[in-house]
């Protein structure tokens, strides 16, 4: 478990979805949104290409706080996020945070997700127990 | 064009979802987690659970069919070809294991329009058989050039 003291940067979490992520967290989770699987349809729509869930992503950041705190799922109390850049397939996600505060029994962590410069999760805020 | 506000206040018919533990799985595998407490009923119960336990990020596979009838509904009359997803927040109370009964409600929280943008708030409250709320979520809806 990462020492979870305020201004303490939690562990990073580097993901790089392979070209068919899209289409096995669609089945996960129900969300078939063409957008998400099928490229020529999202460009038809003014995408560059089929971009990630932004809850796929949403999962990332949510995972790597509750590995923060030692894993366990009930350890993740809240989790707060706001969707910016969009995420594309075969391009490597880093999710980082930092603590930013301590007190009664839990840490508050900002957290970002990130593809290189484009920050695809921003302005997140994880709640965890200690 | 005003941003219609008259749905604000409104529910909407309430959802059940039966989780299952191979469903679980499924989502765990697809975002990366290999706890075994999400795969394995022994671990899950060792690690003082009813059974094997979803990741909290789970609930959008049991919350979100609550949310379609009221994303379409024409008295919130979103416009979907502009819309994006711009905002999230669970908070978590019971965990969610294989077996249970979740049944969710949805209602819309707040319509209103900023610089230009339309914004539709939706919270849904998901509770399990027992009656025990197992997450809350707010749900925030961008629609450009309202």
């Amino acid at each position: 478990m990462a020492d979870l003291e305020q201004g303490a940067k939690i562990p990073e979490l580097s993901v790089t979805p392979d070209k068919y992520l899209p289409h096995r967290y669609a089945g996960a989770s129900g969300d078939f949104n063409p957008i998400h699987i099928d490229p020529e349809f999202a460009k038809n729509v003014g995408l560059p290409n089929s971009i990630l869930h932004g809850l796929y992503m949403m999962g990332l950041t949510a995972r790597a706080a509750t590995e923060a705190a030692g894993g366990d799922p009930r350890a993740l109390k809240r989790l707060s996020v706001q969707f910016r850049g969009m995420g594309a397939p075969e391009t490597e996600i880093v999710v980082s945070g930092e603590v930013k505060e301590v007190g009664d029994g839990t840490a508050t962590i900002d957290v970002v997700a990130a593809q290189g410069e484009n920050q695809t999760i921003r302005n997140a805020e994880a709640e965890v127990a200690l | 064009m005003p941003v219609k506000t008259e749905a604000v206040g409104k529910e909407w018919p309430t959802t059940t979802y039966e989780v299952g533990k191979e469903k679980i799985g499924e989502y765990a595998r697809a975002v990366g987690i290999d706890n075994p407490v999400h795969f394995d009923r022994g671990a899950a119960v060792e690690a003082g659970f009813r059974d094997v336990v979803a990741p909290p990020m789970f609930c959008v596979v049991y919350s979100a069919p609550a949310l379609g009838p009221a994303m379409f509904d024409p008295e919130v009359g979103m416009n979907f070809a502009a819309m994006v997803h711009g905002g999230q927040e669970f908070e978590w109370s019971e965990p969610a294991c294989s077996g249970d009964e979740i049944t969710t409600t949805a209602k819309c929280l707040e319509i209103y329009e900023k610089d230009g943008k339309g914004f539709y708030v939706f919270e849904t409250v998901s509770t399990n058989q027992d009656g025990a709320e197992v997450v809350r979520g707010t749900w925030t809806n961008i629609v450009r050039g309202v």
